[in-house]
């Protein structure tokens, strides 16, 4: 599945809720179900430092695809990150540099989130696009 | 017993219309206190009827206008002189809040101090309390000693009195711990500082909106405090200094007002306590301070005080209901304030949630990263009681957390 038909499904998942707890609920069920980096891959240079909880990334190649896995001190982090990873994963490097991201504000999580965890999302979001680029620039 | 119903707490509640609204669909309950405290209709219609009827420039107008606000601005002094019980009026100065009063004294402090000098913190404090005092050692080669805490949140006064030496020139604690709500031990604390003739600055932030405080009878030689911490407005607060130590130190900031004559060689500076107050005062924040403190002992701090051990007494019993709560700062002697963690739960998923159903309480290190490392944990929970809180609220809050818990193990 192409990120924009993932980005599709994720809409359409998150219609289903009516209220913000049912929304936490989910998200914390995927955070629970987050593909998890290697305790020894939880280096200093895969960390993104927020003011409140602390993400972990770290992206391989697989064929040509991109794989994601990480971690967070906090579930419903991991919860987010796990629907990032769900978007950018299994994704070849040039369809993530080149994707936009919408789900985000047509689930309405942005505005739901302090701005601490939305400042921290947007920085995910970067950091997965680097290493995207990163890795597009190596097998170029 | 001091009830709800003595102090009618729903007669208060009237007073603050925030109270009122609803957040994500519920009932406000606001337990965020220590970081800032709501502020009464009083407060507010003091700030409408400054800028509606009174606004001008202070100190130097020869028009009526200008009069009435320069008496507002000094009958505020006065308030919050007598309410904190200085000797003079001139040891009170106007600053934006309790961390340019720290900055204020640390600069003074890099004329008076030598190499080898030393200053005596505690690892209680809050950033803002820790960081000018090492930029000042590093400015003048002066060394900062740390007083170390003990489980329960206190101060290991056995090992405080062992630091000081013939070059201590400055004691610094907070009169409240911002984190914990550790009242600590501030009359023996300048005693002690006394006795080695080392001044003593205490941080008023945690303490002022929850005790009194009698600055002579402390004997404190600096003491600041925040104004939003106290139901007043943020941008405005106050520097208690003795007069003698005023005097020495030099001006902080150069301006308008703090001048007394300039000439293109050489100025003199303006007496106290305008010495201290460059620029354009925060007028109408000052006047509103005056007002918070008329509002607070309208209620009374004793009565103020007794409420609030109340709640802190039934939410601490409360929480320790739900299984795997664990309550940082065990002190006996602690000011509304509950930090807490739930088993290996990170303190920002249980503020998520709650905030969800209406409740602000504050999660994180709380600006108080040495604490944190302590106790080996990120961060805490930490709800924060103020006088219109009640116990309905508490069992809410208690209600919201349970849920929290069975949503994220």
């Amino acid at each position: 599945m192409g990120i924009e038909e993932i980005q599709d499904e994720i809409v359409d998942e998150f219609s289903m809720f009516d209220d913000w707890m049912q929304r936490y609920e989910y998200l914390i069920d995927l955070g629970k179900s987050l593909p998890l980096i290697k305790e020894e891959d939880k280096t200093e240079e895969r960390l993104i430092k927020g003011c409140q909880s602390q993400v972990w990334v770290h992206a391989e190649m697989k064929e040509d695809k991109l794989i994601f896995t990480a971690d967070s001190d906090a579930i419903i982090t991991k919860g987010i990150i796990a629907l990032l990873i769900r978007v950018f994963s299994n994704q070849t490097p040039q369809d993530i540099a080149q994707s936009s991201i919408r789900f985000i504000d047509e689930i309405g999580l942005k505005e739901h989130l302090s701005p601490t965890r939305a400042n921290g999302l947007v920085s995910m979001i970067k950091q997965l696009k680097h290493y995207a680029i990163a890795f597009q620039a190596k097998m170029n | 017993m001091l009830t709800e119903e003595i102090l009618n707490i729903e007669k208060i509640r009237a007073d603050f219309p925030i109270l009122s609204r609803k957040v994500n669909g519920h009932p406000l309950i606001y337990f965020d206190n220590a970081a800032t405290s709501q502020t009464p209709k009083q407060v507010v219609d003091a700030i409408v009827n400054y800028y509606e009827f009174h606004n001008s420039n202070v100190h130097r107008g020869v028009h009526q206008i200008s009069q009435e606000a320069t008496d507002m601005i000094e009958n505020a002094r006065d308030i919050i002189k007598e309410h904190f019980n200085a000797k003079k009026r001139e040891e009170i100065i106007f600053t934006k809040g309790t961390t340019e009063g720290i900055n204020l004294i640390a600069n003074g402090f890099s004329a008076i101090l030598q190499k080898g000098d030393e200053i005596i913190i505690s690892a209680l404090e809050h950033h803002s309390n820790i960081v000018p005092w090492q930029i000042l050692c590093e400015k003048t080669g002066a060394k900062l000693k740390v007083i170390p805490i003990t489980q329960e949140g206190k101060l290991d006064m056995a090992a405080f009195e062992k630091l000081f030496s013939n070059k201590t020139k400055l004691v610094f604690v907070a009169h409240v711990s911002n984190a914990l709500g550790t009242i600590n031990p501030v009359k023996e604390i300048i005693a002690k500082a006394h006795q080695h003739g080392a001044a003593v600055l205490l941080d008023g932030a945690q303490a002022t909106p929850h005790m009194k405080v009698d600055l002579q009878q402390l004997d404190a030689d600096f003491y600041v405090a925040s104004a939003h911490k106290m139901y007043g407005p943020t941008g405005i607060g106050m520097l208690y200094g003795k007069e003698e130590w005023l005097n020495k130190l030099p001006p902080y900031q150069a301006g308008g007002e703090m001048i007394d004559q300039v000439t293109l060689e050489k100025s003199t500076y303006a007496p106290l306590p305008h010495k201290f107050e460059a620029g354009t005062p925060n007028i109408c924040g000052a006047i509103a301070f005056g007002e918070a403190i008329n509002y607070i002992n309208n209620i009374g701090l004793d009565n103020i005080a007794a409420y609030e051990e109340e709640l802190l007494k039934y939410a601490t019993e409360k929480l320790q209901e739900i299984e795997g709560l664990k309550i940082y700062g065990t002190s006996a002697n602690k000011a509304a304030v509950i930090s807490f963690n739930i088993e290996s739960l990170h303190p920002y998923d249980i503020g998520s949630i709650i905030d969800k159903l209406g409740i602000a309480v504050r999660t994180g290190h709380h600006c108080t990263q040495p604490i944190m490392d302590y106790y080996q944990i990120p961060g805490t929970v930490r709800a924060s009681f103020a006088f219109y809180n009640t116990k309905k609220e508490i069992d809410n809050f208690v209600k919201a957390v349970k849920r929290a818990k069975t949503m994220l193990l």
